[in-house]
């Protein structure tokens, strides 16, 4: 295995390499009568990467499962008794698997981008290009820096075993996911470069792009959900996000991906904001490979103690030669990223994109700041400080507030302008919704003046009623218009609705889910905690329950041992519960791990850890959280992949509306059927745009300027 | 002409509104202030605001390692503290005289790390700024490529480009 997996990795590295030599030669010298031919060769060199890398990481994976300890990877990463499935996993839990495991995604990344070819022959040729220069790195990186498959002087009869703390199902799916969504930005960063480099012409560079950002962006959004998932329900400190370095090196090309696909959409509809969105995508990839290089380097530290070695400077070199590379072809080629529209008002949707940025992008630098400041600390003071979730907190929930208001604010503001009378109509609502919420909290209990996590609790629950307002009356105005239309019921109508215009309803989806999260976020301001030794028939409370320790017990596995307690959940003196706090102390590692009991409802969670025992007096102590909202937390994440997959499903029967009728009756056709253009695909408006061409075709301009300007204030077709 | 009595009266609203958002304040730091005076509160308040030193990096009062002995200690430490009257700002300057500046989870205000706290805004007042500065030199530029204001050519081929261009910005 040693063998068929080094060589594997050593062919996978020539093919690349040539890879990237040839297709960057045939671009070069494009008029040589041998250059597509050349090209082709780069093609299928970067398919058989896939092959090669495909090998080498069956081969390890083989390796796992035939317990050949023989390998120094294998034998640190896994042992005998250890289960398939986390025999599997061994493939991504240390740093030699699991670069190789990101050198695979981003093989079949490109494989599936090559054999994609036809959408564009030069364009992906040239992204081709790109994706193989990145490829050679790391595979340059696990052939001569961490090698996977070094081999022990004396093989042990058994491995160390797997982290403890990796032997949950969650993390058999988390870091997949994660690396899916660092990986795939390669793919939007790749075709954003390369578009930039042949100056192509027009946005189609960005409809090439838009669903391999949104995927990548889903991967990216279910990776980091089931990372906090399976921190709340394995770290067993009662909570989902601990602000660790690891955790927000995920957070930050997430945020900077969520302002690009945003942003995009004024490039893709208006021409607008060439330059920004090609420095969104860069800086997201480039924060992609920080974040790799932050994980794995040790330049901070981390609860992750995730594989740490002496890759950094490897990785430093990467990076600036990769913002040599963006800086070097943006001063090159700047003059063809010129807007072809400009911003026109600050009420437009325009500016509601351009502050959302903003926010994303403030938030994006806070995270790195604190991740970061640590470091610049012990340079600049000599003393490290630590930059913990006091930090974090204090100042990203202001931004996380403001981009929720954002959220309510933007669907409701036309492209171009709104008018001042049209925000006033369509904001009494939402903002009465918002009102109505916080006064309701304030009677129910909440007290904002007391303290200020209360306070930031009642504006965000309050924002949430507004934004869900916002989005539920964006799906009633479209569904009346569609019922009108079609004869079909209210509910039929949203589906269909929702099916011709996937990405904008998809849109609103994945935004209801990130209300339906704050909500989640904001149930924290209310959280009890409580801990006690607790022996046989002992009770303890902690707010409306009563916890009685019915027994304990103990089991004895091949992986493992483990002792549990059984305890008995009462509430107004009625059983409602029976829960199973345990404690496991892994053979191969000689390492404890928690497993959390908890019981989970609408309102809140009931979460009890068996913390261990009282050396002195013997009795066991159990650790019990009430952790407010937290189901909505995890229904949300829910909600947003929803969003993202109908999103991603094409559009269901456009409109079409026919040239005679175009020519014809122009005006009236847009006059008449603006609502059924917002409902059948309309999203985008622009007075001007449909003005001067169809006012020109029927010379009524008078006519024309009122109906698009009523387009432009109707917030149903005004949304997107 | 208005007099000077009447121009005066916009002021007075002025002074009294701030009169009675100085007492406003004042009453929330009342509420704070009084609100962390009870041991249990000041405990989870003070917990929060330390790290656990044994290595795990986490927060002092959510150290999930299974009977870590150090949060223990610590604990027990600022439980003491605390019985013994000390003052808040007193029993975290004890905590960094024991176990360095990293036993504080977020940043002093104080010195160089001051920065720490002023960059995010900072940042985010300069890009509301640039934001604004944009939008308005945008509002003032002409477009790179505006929209032609000639007569629609009568051929199929100009047509389609009108097409194209509507298709493109409404999708329909």
């Amino acid at each position: 295995m040693a063998l068929l997996g080094s060589f594997s990795l050593l062919l996978a590295l020539a093919l690349s390499a040539y890879s990237f030599a040839a297709g960057a030669f045939a671009l070069l010298r494009k008029d040589h009568p041998s250059s597509e031919r050349l090209a082709e060769t780069a093609r299928r060199a970067g398919i058989a990467t896939w092959v090669a890398v495909t090998t080498a990481a069956g081969a390890l994976v083989v390796a796992a499962f035939t317990n050949d300890f023989s390998l120094a990877y294998i034998m640190q990463h896994s042992n005998r008794d250890l289960p398939a499935a986390y025999k599997f996993a061994a493939l991504w839990s240390g740093q030699e698997g699991s670069l190789v495991f990101w050198s695979w995604l981003l093989a079949t990344y490109g494989l599936i981008m090559r054999l994609r070819h036809k959408v564009d022959v030069r364009l992906v040729a040239n992204a081709s290009v790109i994706v193989a220069a990145v490829q050679v790195f790391f595979l340059a990186l696990i052939n001569f820096a961490a090698p996977p498959f070094s081999l022990v002087k004396n093989v042990p009869p058994d491995g160390n075993g797997l982290n403890p703390l990796l032997q949950y199902p969650e993390m058999v799916v988390h870091p997949p996911m994660l690396y899916l969504g660092y990986v795939g930005f390669t793919i939007p960063f790749a075709f954003a470069l390369a578009a930039l480099i042949m100056r192509y012409p027009g946005e189609k560079w960005i409809h090439i792009t838009r669903r391999w950002t949104m995927v990548t962006w889903g991967f990216l959004t279910v990776g980091i959900f089931l990372g906090s998932y399976w921190a709340y329900k394995v770290l067993g400190w009662g909570g989902w996000w601990g602000w660790d370095p690891v955790e927000n090196a995920s957070l930050l090309p997430w945020l900077t991906g969520t302002a690009f696909l945003h942003s995009v959409m004024m490039q893709e509809k208006r021409g607008m904001l060439k330059v920004w969105n090609v420095w969104l995508i860069f800086s997201t990839f480039l924060l992609s490979i920080f974040g790799t290089f932050l994980t794995r380097s040790g330049l901070v530290s981390s609860v992750h103690a995730f594989a740490q070695s002496g890759i950094g400077p490897w990785f430093v070199v990467f990076l600036s030669l990769i913002f040599a590379t963006c800086v070097f072809f943006y001063m090159k080629n700047r003059d063809h990223l010129r807007s072809e529209h400009r911003l026109e008002s600050l009420a437009s949707r325009e500016s509601s994109f351009m502050f959302n940025n903003l926010i994303l992008l403030v938030a994006c630098f806070t995270v790195l700041w604190g991740t970061l400041f640590p470091v610049l600390s012990e340079w600049v003071q000599g003393t490290k400080v630590t930059v913990g979730p006091p930090f974090f907190n204090k100042v990203n929930i202001p931004a996380g507030i403001l981009l929720l208001i954002l959220t309510g604010i933007g669907p409701l503001l036309a492209w171009r302008k709104t008018s001042i009378e049209s925000v006033k109509r369509n904001f009494i609502l939402p903002l009465s919704a918002g009102v109505l919420t916080a006064v309701l909290l304030i009677v129910g209990g909440v007290r904002p003046w007391q303290d200020s996590s209360y306070f930031y609790a009642l504006v965000s629950l309050s924002l949430s009623a507004m934004v869900i307002v916002t989005i539920v009356s964006e799906f009633y105005r479209g569904a009346r218009v569609m019922r009108t239309q079609t004869g079909q019921n209210m509910l039929m109508s949203v589906v269909t609705l929702t099916r011709r215009n996937t990405r904008r309803y998809g849109g609103y989806i994945v935004h209801f889910g990130v209300v339906v999260v704050m909500i989640g976020f904001a149930g924290a301001a209310f959280y009890q905690n409580t801990e006690k030794e607790l022996g046989k028939g002992d009770s303890m409370q902690i707010g409306t329950y009563t916890l009685t320790v019915d027994s304990y017990t103990q089991d004895d596995k091949p992986n493992y041992t483990s002792e549990w307690a059984i305890v008995n959940v009462t509430k107004g003196g009625k059983h409602i519960a029976t829960m199973y706090p345990e404690r496991r102390f892994y053979k191969a590692s000689q390492q404890p791990a928690t497993m959390v009991a908890n019981r989970s409802t609408l309102k809140e969670d009931l979460y009890l850890v068996f913390s261990g025992i009282n050396q002195d007096t013997g009795r066991p102590i159990i650790k019990a959280h009430l952790n407010p909202l937290v189901w909505w937390i995890w229904a949300g994440a829910h909600f947003m992949m929803i969003g993202t997959i109908i999103a991603l499903v094409p559009n269901a029967q456009p409109m079409k509306v026919t040239s005679s009728e175009r020519v014809r009756a122009p005006a009236r056709a847009v006059e008449d059927s603006s609502a059924q253009i917002a409902v059948g695909s309309g999203t985008h408006f622009s007075g001007t745009q449909i003005g001067t061409s169809t006012n020109q075709v029927s010379g009524q301009s008078g006519r024309l300027a009122s109906s698009t300007d009523s387009l432009a204030d109707n917030p149903a077709g005004a949304s997107d | 002409m208005r007099s000077p009595m009447r121009r005066l009266v916009p002021i007075r609203w002025l002074v009294s509104a701030l009169r009675s958002l100085q007492l406003a304040l004042l009453a929330v730091v009342v509420a704070f202030t009084v609100g962390a005076s009870d041991a249990n509160t000041r405990l989870n308040a003070l917990g929060h605001e330390m790290m656990c030193q044994c290595g795990c990096n986490q927060v002092l009062l959510e150290c999930n390692h299974v009977g870590c002995t150090v949060s223990e200690g610590m604990i027990a430490e600022l439980k003491t503290a605390i019985n013994s009257g000390a003052g808040d700002d007193q029993i975290l300057q004890q905590f960094v005289d024991k176990y360095g500046p990293v036993v504080l989870a977020a940043p002093t205000t104080t010195g160089f790390n001051r920065v720490a706290w002023i960059m995010p805004y900072l940042v985010l007042v300069l890009g509301l700024a640039l934001c604004v500065f944009f939008v308005r030199a945008w509002k003032h530029r002409r477009p790179a490529l505006a929209a032609p204001a000639v007569p629609m050519p009568p051929d199929a081929a100009g047509l389609d480009e009108y097409r194209r261009r509507v298709h493109q910005e409404t999708e329909i």
